[in-house]
């Protein structure tokens, strides 16, 4: 007979789970609805997302103030950790949904929106990164993973065009296998340290002064390589630009920004612990990554006929940039992670909708791809706002001062001058340089070419006002960020310091 | 009023500017002269409230914009920025006036205004970021400027000249990272004002490293041998009103930062890097002289001897004396209104023609007398002739380097000569002779407009060549500090001795006994 399990429903704090269960039910709220009555307007579904994810950043926030107030909260048997950086993962995951989500509210019909299903998905997902980023039991993370990444496979495909089902095939293979990396490098780390905790793992490896470090090494790597999946560092990026450009442009906005956070947070947490304990070779190794990362992936922008797939290539070059903030890993750098990629996700936000609302349904004639650089050709001629919103968001994503972009930069470069990596610093910051060419190539397409005849009448076909106010908030966003910094950053000081990193 | 003035004079034009897309674009031309006359009168304002004798900033004003990372917004001028300030507005101005583009005057108007203000806000700006935010924004305009006016090779000429001032700004960018990480290792606290910066003491081989890097930025901007070779292609392809700012004011953004960062920070630094970078201001004007005396364009000839008179103000720069850094701020103002002024003239005779080929010329001072003497006394003023504004320019920065090194400054003195021979030998190609062309003989003489903005270069010329001192005294009072700044910082025994003592009339003479 096995004994009863006495657990009293107050040890669990089942609050810690109200976020994600917000997410879940509203998933849930909508397939019921769905079944009382069909054939609603996407308009529906997009405000009743809207105010579940609004809910869910309440809690979120709330749960901000006890942090401030009493520390991290655990919950579920600790598998559930809510501390500085879950509650600031959570927001930016929340927000940058909520802004994604009225980029539905297209003014031309796009299939997948009349799928109530579609929404559901999208609540799903979201609910898995909270999971993800609001623990730090690897299996939890990966439950997490899954749950988020193959909602996401689903809604790319969903956009059906022969190129999204190629790109949702390319990005399942792809995650499948960067899962069985995941899974390899936690095994190895519970078989050496008898535990899926991060911070047990870590107290296990340093009690025994990492005896056994060629173990820790081959799970590192594993890690390493999943994670390199997850943030498209090279080499592991190939199936970035395929995925990007076969996913709308919204989705490919949504995906070059909400998912990434996630995993950076996940990284923090694993590789902060090892790169603080002196393994020289994660070190080095990681440095390389980070280089690589940012200097290839900016010279392959370069050549690009097609502006989706140069921001493409850009978002794997930001993510680079940003990954050198957990290789610094001071609370500066950490604090510069979270307030770069705050302004990023406004200026890409932006960037992408750009593209969405010049969205054709079909190619013109020697057109080759959905957005060629051809396609803004004069644009200042035919449509001056388009080509300045369009401009303003190139000369931010080149890091141009005063626009918001350029803050988070120079906090990251600034921390890695006083984390002591100097050529770090020197590299990060020519490569801007590098970046500031593709990115002049569309305005220069915009602002010094003739018009090109034939693409005048696709653009802002597809704008709705929902749209032109989700740029405007972008563009504000962006122009005004230096107003924003101050406060974001002491705020971000604040969670990650007491977070402990 | 009075203590807001300086942002008043920054964001007036950009305010503008905004207002200026509703404005019809058929008024756009008047609208962008009445903007730019008001600013120059505020600027004129402002030299009028400006108090000559003090020597420290004034009229500075401060706004905590990221205070957790020490960035505030710190605005102040002193004598040594006041003048630049003045003939950024005067430029402005008169470029707008003076414009002859009929393709989207609106959008140029409206490019200039904002342009204008990142000028001002260069030259006011007292913290470090303040200054590379409105340093990195002027690259915005021009490269418009040039991208969308300019002539066949005009996106190239536009991304070279990005890219080059980009990556240099950007190694500059982490040399102010660095510093302001020091400022917070000495003192606790981040901070980006360059007030406070001057009160940090660093050692000799943390100078020559963000010495080398804030250097990169400037010498890409001003720009010096061998970084060069973007101009040459921007002046080529700009529209004349492109021209005449490139060469009137954003290359004095290099020259000033030299002043206002280089020298006051890193005082030992720049007595260790002095002969290097006379040498390569040396080879700057002669170089850039016989190049331009192989040019049959005649836009190039001015831009090829813009660059190489900018050499001298290098040279005056890094005499480190009182009379060097004066000469060549004042010499900045004249290259400004000469180098500007020739500009015009060849925008005039391009308006005409067409062309810039000198060879398509000659004769033309019997068809257009009146252009032929206003081109001469610039050319006249140009080559340093005395009585002109280049000349005290000139003569003060090489007397100041000359109680530096008189080898180096004799090599300088003689290439002013090369100066005359291929400034000289352009007027001959254009002006004298028959008139062989066809075409030529008829071409209308300047006309109002046109005299309107040339007329008063002309009377400012001759004027502050005559009299320099209304301009000279500021300047120097304000330079003394910062000279005297650099005697209390510098810690080793060159540097000592190389920058003078002005407290103390002793060492004044003992510094030019060392010679």
């Amino acid at each position: 007979m096995l004994e009863p399990i006495n657990v009293s429903l107050a040890s669990l704090n089942i609050t810690t789970l109200a976020p994600m269960l917000i997410a879940i039910v509203g998933a849930l709220t909508i397939l019921c609805i769905d079944l009382i009555k069909g054939g609603l307007h996407k308009s529906f579904y997009v405000m009743v997302s809207s105010l579940f994810l609004l809910l869910d950043l309440g809690t979120v926030i709330d749960f901000g103030n006890i942090f401030l107030k009493n520390g991290p909260v655990l919950g579920m048997f600790d598998m559930m950790l809510i501390d500085g950086l879950a509650i600031m993962g959570q927001i930016i995951i929340v927000a940058g949904s909520m802004l994604f989500i009225p980029l539905a509210l297209t003014s031309k019909r796009f299939h997948e929106y009349n799928y109530p299903e579609y929404f559901a998905l999208f609540l799903f997902m979201i609910a898995g990164f909270q999971f993800m980023v609001a623990t730090d039991n690897l299996i939890l993370i990966f439950v997490g993973l899954e749950t988020a990444s193959l909602a996401l496979y689903a809604l790319i495909a969903l956009h059906n065009r022969s190129k999204s089902f190629e790109a949702a095939v390319k990005y399942f293979t792809m995650g499948a296998l960067a899962a069985g990396f995941f899974a390899f490098g936690s095994m190895i780390l519970y078989a050496i340290t008898g535990s899926i905790e991060i911070n047990q793992i870590a107290s296990v490896l340093a009690g025994d002064h990492y005896a056994n470090i060629g173990y820790v090494l081959v799970a590192v790597s594993f890690m390493l390589a999943a994670f390199g999946f997850k943030l498209s560092m090279v080499p592991f990026h190939t199936w970035t630009p395929d995925v990007y450009e076969g996913s709308s442009a919204a989705l490919a906005g949504y995906m070059s920004i909400v998912p990434k956070i996630a995993g950076f947070i996940v990284a923090m947490r694993l590789f902060e612990f090892l790169v603080h304990s002196g393994v020289v070779w994660l070190q080095v190794i990681l440095y390389i990554a980070v280089v690589i990362t940012m200097t290839a992936s900016n010279i392959w922008a370069m050549v690009q006929t097609d502006v989706k797939r140069m921001l493409a290539y850009s978002s794997i070059s930001h993510a680079g940039f940003v990954m050198a903030a957990i290789l610094i890993g001071t609370t500066q750098s950490n604090t510069a992670l979270f307030l770069y990629w705050a302004l990023f996700s406004f200026t890409n936000l932006g960037a992408f909708t750009m593209l969405w609302v010049s969205r054709q349904k079909n190619l013109l004639p020697g057109q080759s791809s959905d957005h060629p650089f051809e396609k803004f050709s004069g644009l200042i001629k035919t449509m001056p706002m388009a080509a300045i919103m369009m401009g303003l968001f190139m000369l931010s994503l080149a890091g141009i001062p005063p626009f918001g972009l350029f803050w988070g930069k120079i906090y990251i470069i600034a921390s890695a001058v006083t984390g002591g990596y100097t050529v770090l610093a020197l590299i990060m910051a020519l490569n801007s340089a590098l970046a500031a060419y593709y990115y002049l190539k569309l305005i220069v397409f915009m602002f010094m070419k003739e018009p090109v005849i034939g693409y005048e009448k696709y653009y802002l076909t597809n704008a709705s006002a929902s749209l032109k106010t989700i740029i405007g908030v972008a563009a504000i966003g962006t122009i005004f960020a230096v107003f924003a910094v101050n406060p974001l950053l002491k705020v971000i000081t604040l969670f990650v310091y007491n977070s402990g990193y | 009023m009075q203590e807001h003035i300086l942002s008043i004079l920054i964001f007036f034009p950009a305010l503008a500017a905004m207002l200026g897309f509703i404005v019809h674009k058929d008024s756009a031309r008047a609208y962008g002269i009445t903007v730019a006359a008001i600013e120059f009168f505020l600027s004129l304002l402002l030299w009028n409230l400006y108090d000559p004798m003090t020597s420290g900033m004034q009229f500075m004003e401060k706004a905590p914009l990221v205070s957790a990372f020490g960035i505030n917004y710190l605005v102040g001028i002193d004598g040594i920025s006041l003048f630049i300030i003045v003939l950024s507005t005067f430029f402005t101005m008169i470029g707008i006036a003076s414009l002859t583009e009929t393709r989207r005057v609106k959008d140029l108007i409206i490019t200039l205004l904002f342009l204008e203000m990142t000028m001002v806000g260069v030259f006011a700006a007292l913290d470090a970021i303040i200054f590379y935010v409105f340093w990195e924004l002027s690259l915005i305009p021009m490269l418009y400027i040039i991208g969308a006016w300019g002539g066949p090779l005009r996106i190239y000429a536009s991304i070279k000249f990005f890219l080059y001032t980009f990556t240099g700004s950007l190694v500059m960018l982490v040399g102010m990272l660095f510093m302001a990480y020091f400022y917070y290792q000495a003192t606790g606290q981040w901070s980006f004002s360059l007030l406070e910066w001057y009160r940090l003491i660093l050692p000799l081989n943390f100078q020559l490293w963000l010495f080398a890097a804030f250097f990169v930025g400037f010498a890409i901007k001003v720009p010096m041998f061998p970084f060069h070779t973007w101009l040459p292609y921007a002046h080529g392809q700009a529209p004349t009103i492109g021209s005449v700012i490139l060469a009137a004011i954003l290359l004095k953004m290099g020259t000033y930062a030299f002043v206002r960062f280089s020298l006051p920070l890193f005082p030992d630094a720049a007595v260790f890097f002095m002969f290097p970078i006379a040498a390569l201001a040396i080879i700057m004007i002669v170089y850039t002289a016989m190049v331009a005396y192989a040019q049959e364009d005649i836009k190039q000839v001015v831009a090829y001897s813009s660059v190489s008179h900018m050499g001298v103000i290098v040279l005056g720069t890094f005499a480190l004396n009182v009379e060097g850094i004066s000469g060549s701020i004042f010499l900045m103002i004249a290259h400004g209104v000469v180098s500007g002024a020739l500009f015009l003239l060849v925008g005039v005779i391009y308006d005409r023609r067409h062309t810039k080929l000198m060879s398509e010329f000659g004769g033309l001072a019997s068809v257009m007398p009146r252009y032929a003497t206003i081109f001469g006394i610039m050319m006249m003023a140009s080559v340093g002739l005395p009585l002109t504004i280049n000349f005290v320019g000139e003569f003060l920065s090489l007397l100041g380097f000359y109680k530096q090194s008189h080898s180096f400054t004799l090599v300088a003195g003689t290439a002013i000569i090369v100066g005359a021979i291929y400034m000289l030998s352009a007027y001959k190609k254009m002006f004298f002779g028959n008139v062989t062309k066809e075409e030529n003989k008829n071409l209308k003489d300047v006309n109002k407009t046109e005299l309107l903005a040339l007329v008063p270069l002309v009377v400012i010329t001759i004027w502050l060549g005559v009299y320099p001192k209304p301009i000279l005294e500021p300047i120097s009072n304000s330079v003394e500090s910062i000279v005297q700044l650099m005697h209390d910082k510098a810690q080793t025994k060159e540097a000592q001795a190389r920058i003078p003592n002005l407290s103390n009339p002793e060492a004044k003479n003992s510094q030019q006994e060392t010679h």
